[in-house]
């Protein structure tokens, strides 16, 4: 942890512009950048800091980073981006992409990001990452040289047809269970804040109304007036108090946000995993399978029912040199597979190995940041009701 | 030498003989010429006639409970007990107890309007309800009415002139056939067209000519105030319907908490903690709006309909005033001004305005006294409700700072 990028390096998304240019089907379009801003940190001290150097990236080039890191270690829980479009909107809140509140719940998650991804062990040492930080031009073509959009693509495809492992590892099992259920409870609870929160905005702002009338009562009033006015100037304040307390609900909204889509990334560890295994498992049944082969070819003996053994009775035996070659093909098939699950082990294992590990990491960190989560939404309670 | 001895006495604290005296007065008196014969100071009326919460002046107290359905062939009502406990001379008993339906209260009303036409009768409880209203007898709206009831006869009970009526002391103590019987008594309905007919006659005249100016304030007062007090009225159903929303999502967000700890190992007990905060919370908010619908609306709405008998109060003042100046109006002509007739109806007017103008700065008095109760109350009832959620989350705070796991110094900390 002590060579992470975080410590050497000052990261920052200071500044989100709005931008017009031509994309790539060359129709106009509007679209945010976000500055970031990495200085290092030298230990120098003295007042010497070393100087800044800034580029601007769009949020697409985020996702393609992150893309790229999902596919090249697939066995770590990649930090996730924060969301593509606002959901758990309330009605004040507006889901509209351009809207500077949240452009600003943006950049401050797409900081997040950055710091998540150069604080961890093995991410942070990545070269895209680090290019992406401080190379200007050229990083998306960089990143598209790698060929991990192929990588990708196949993954992909195999990640969504459905497949049954025999031998499933229990571990990922319940770790798949637990991030399907991360993933209900938080949306469920994400759901019902936004309603809570749309409700108390209610109950608020129907106080204000009072303002008007009393303060058109007080002036009919003589002795009540003064009493009146001041009651009305409170249900004002009382009233507009509201704006703010939601807005800083919305980062603890956020914070919950941020595991939601950690636990979509944990759960595709397991599918990962499971996929994994799965090859595994086939390509250990194949080997099986030409092991057999071949040791019928080489006895003679039919101990299975095959095409092949009631086409050779049926229409004569091979001659010894066919035969001969069969089974050379097949040894050479069964050296060949042998090979392959061996290394296809010894990648599950490591896998597993390392896939754990983080998950460990993962873990420790959601439960402080969730626990810090919670303390945050006390305070932010209590400061609630002071007012 | 007896009217000053009275004001005399009736400056000092109140004692039984005290009031005898006043009330033998009632008895003898006609009833329309008694405030303005007796020159009490308003204000030594309104310091013994103090609001509700100076118990010792007072010497009738009626409670208004029990709510019972009665059935019979014709109809369904509901009858409430009315008990009475009372000091004074002139009951024969010191304890009543009847039982009287919402027409008995209408009809009290009436009689009351009738024998003071520019007194403040307190409002009575609408008789329907426009709205969300299914059935009749839902309990809500029963306890919602005899609340009403009981704030209508004890507003009755401190009125310093309604508190003698006769009809008063009848609706306390009769038994039901006693009642039916004095009801059907009486000028009554003659009386109730001859106030019809003279209002009509008095619209057709074009309302009165010379106006006090006190009673012109007074009406653009009332004008402001009954459109000020209904759209309050509104704003605070409005509040209550929105806080009753808010606790309905709050019901649900808890749960989703514990929910969440079951699949937790070290944070389970955090979230624990905030879901049983956010109940407590929960029942906080039912105690407020408890709070809202006890001591708010039935204030505001118990003004909304003031303001109506306010002004219609104040239309009866008018009709009085125009009755006159049209009689002065037909005399003049017949060069006769200084019938009977007319000197009736001076005085007529000039107690009219008395009365009024006494019971106004009662009324007024009363207001404030309600509002500033009322405001205090709701602000105290919301400074409770805040007080109680920060204590709750305080307490959970300190018990999580104080929780060895959050000391650490991760460096995972971004």
């Amino acid at each position: 942890m002590e060579d992470c990028l975080v410590k050497k390096m000052e990261i920052t998304v200071s500044e989100a512009e709005k931008r017009t240019g031509r994309n790539a089907m060359n129709m106009q379009e509007t679209y945010t950048a976000y500055l970031i801003e990495t200085r290092a940190v030298e230990s120098q001290g003295e007042g010497q800091c070393a100087p800044v150097d800034s580029l601007w990236r769009r949020y697409s080039e985020f996702e393609l980073l992150r893309n790229y890191l999902t596919v090249t270690y697939p066995h770590v829980v990649v930090p996730p981006l924060p969301e593509k479009r606002a959901d758990f909107v309330w009605h004040k809140l507006s889901a509209d992409n351009m809207d500077p509140d949240f452009v600003e719940r943006r950049r401050i998650g797409l900081e997040n990001f950055l710091l998540r991804v150069a604080a961890h062990p093995v991410l942070c040492l990545d070269k895209m990452f680090y290019s992406f930080l401080t190379q200007e031009g050229g990083w998306k073509e960089m990143v598209n040289e790698t060929g991990f959009q192929l990588k990708a693509d196949s993954r992909l495809k195999a990640l969504n047809a459905t497949f049954r492992v025999k031998n499933p590892d229990k571990r990922f099992t319940e770790l798949k269970h637990y991030s399907d259920e991360l993933q209900s409870v938080i949306s469920h609870l994400l759901r019902v804040r936004a309603r809570v929160a749309d409700r108390l905005y209610g109950v608020y702002k129907v106080h204000g109304n009072y303002g008007r009338v009393f303060s058109e009562w007080s002036a009919i009033e003589k002795e009540m007036g003064d009493g009146l006015q001041s009651a009305g100037h409170h249900m004002d304040v009382y009233a507009a108090s509201i704006d703010d307390i939601l807005e800083e609900e919305e980062h603890y909204a956020d914070q919950l946000k941020e595991y939601l889509f950690y636990a979509e990334a944990l759960r595709a560890v397991c599918r990962k995993h499971e996929l994994m295994q799965y090859e595994l498992e086939m390509a250990a049944q194949d080997l099986t399978s030409k092991k057999q082969q071949c040791e019928e070819l080489a006895t003679g003996t039919v101990r299975t029912f095959s095409l092949k053994g009631m086409t050779s009775k049926l229409f004569g035996q091979e001659t010894p040199e066919q035969r001969e070659a069969k089974i050379r093909i097949l040894e050479e098939q069964i050296q060949e597979g042998e090979e392959q699950l061996k290394s296809k082990n010894l990648e599950g294992r490591d896998f597993v190995k390392s896939a754990w590990a983080d998950i460990e990491r993962f873990k420790e960190q959601k439960n402080h940041d969730l626990k810090e989560a919670l303390i945050s939404y006390a305070v932010m309670q209590i400061s609630m009701c002071k007012k | 030498p007896l009217l000053a001895a009275a004001a005399d006495v009736l400056a000092l604290d109140d004692e039984e003989d005290d009031l005898e005296v006043f009330s033998k007065d009632t008895s003898l008196a006609e009833v329309n010429s008694l405030s303005p014969s007796m020159p009490i100071s308003p204000s030594s009326m309104i310091n013994q006639y103090k609001f509700e919460d100076e118990p010792e002046l007072r010497d009738l107290f009626i409670t208004v409970d029990d709510p019972e359905s009665h059935i019979t062939a014709i109809e369904t009502f509901i009858t409430y007990r009315v008990v009475t406990k009372t000091s004074r001379g002139e009951f024969d008993s010191s304890e009543y107890e009847v039982r009287r339906r919402y027409q008995d209260f209408l009809w009290l009303k009436s009689k009351l309007e009738e024998a003071h036409p520019t007194l403040i009768i307190p409002p009575l409880p609408e008789k329907f309800i426009m709205k969300g209203m299914v059935e009749r007898f839902n309990d809500e709206f029963i306890e919602t009415r005899r609340k009403a009831l009981h704030k209508f006869l004890n507003r009755i009970a401190d009125h310093p002139t309604l508190t003698f009526n006769e009809d008063f002391k009848i609706f306390l103590t009769a038994q039901a056939w006693e009642l039916s019987s004095h009801k059907k008594q009486g000028p009554g309905l003659l009386s109730r067209m001859g106030q019809t007919v003279r209002a009509v006659a008095s619209s057709v005249r074009g309302g009165v000519k010379n106006r006090p100016e006190m009673f012109t304030e007074m009406n653009n007062y009332m004008e402001t105030f009954s459109q000020k007090i209904i759209v309050l009225d509104k704003i605070a159903h409005r509040i209550y319907k929105e806080e009753r929303e808010y606790f309905n999502e709050m019901k649900e967000y808890g749960p989703i908490h514990t929910l969440w700890s079951a699949s937790e190992e070290d944070i389970a007990d955090s979230l624990k903690g905030v879901a049983s905060c956010i109940e407590k919370c929960c029942r906080a908010t039912e105690k407020r709006m408890a709070g809202l619908s006890e001591h708010l609306l039935p204030i505001l709405h118990e003004y909304v309909l003031y303001s109506e008998i306010l002004m219609g109060v104040l239309k009866r003042r008018d009709q009085i005033q125009s009755e006159f100046e049209s009689k002065v109006d037909v005399l003049a002509n017949k060069k006769d001004l200084f019938s009977e007739e007319i000197g009736k109806l001076e005085d007529k007017v000039e107690c009219a305005n008395n009365a009024l103008k006494v019971d106004w700065d009662r009324w007024k008095q009363n207001m404030k006294c309600d509002m500033r109760s009322m405001f205090t109350n709701m602000a105290e009832n919301n400074l409770c409700y805040y007080e109680e959620c920060l204590a709750t989350w305080e307490s959970f705070l300190a018990s999580q700072r104080v929780d060895p796991h959050v000391e650490e110094d991760s460096e995972d900390r971004p």
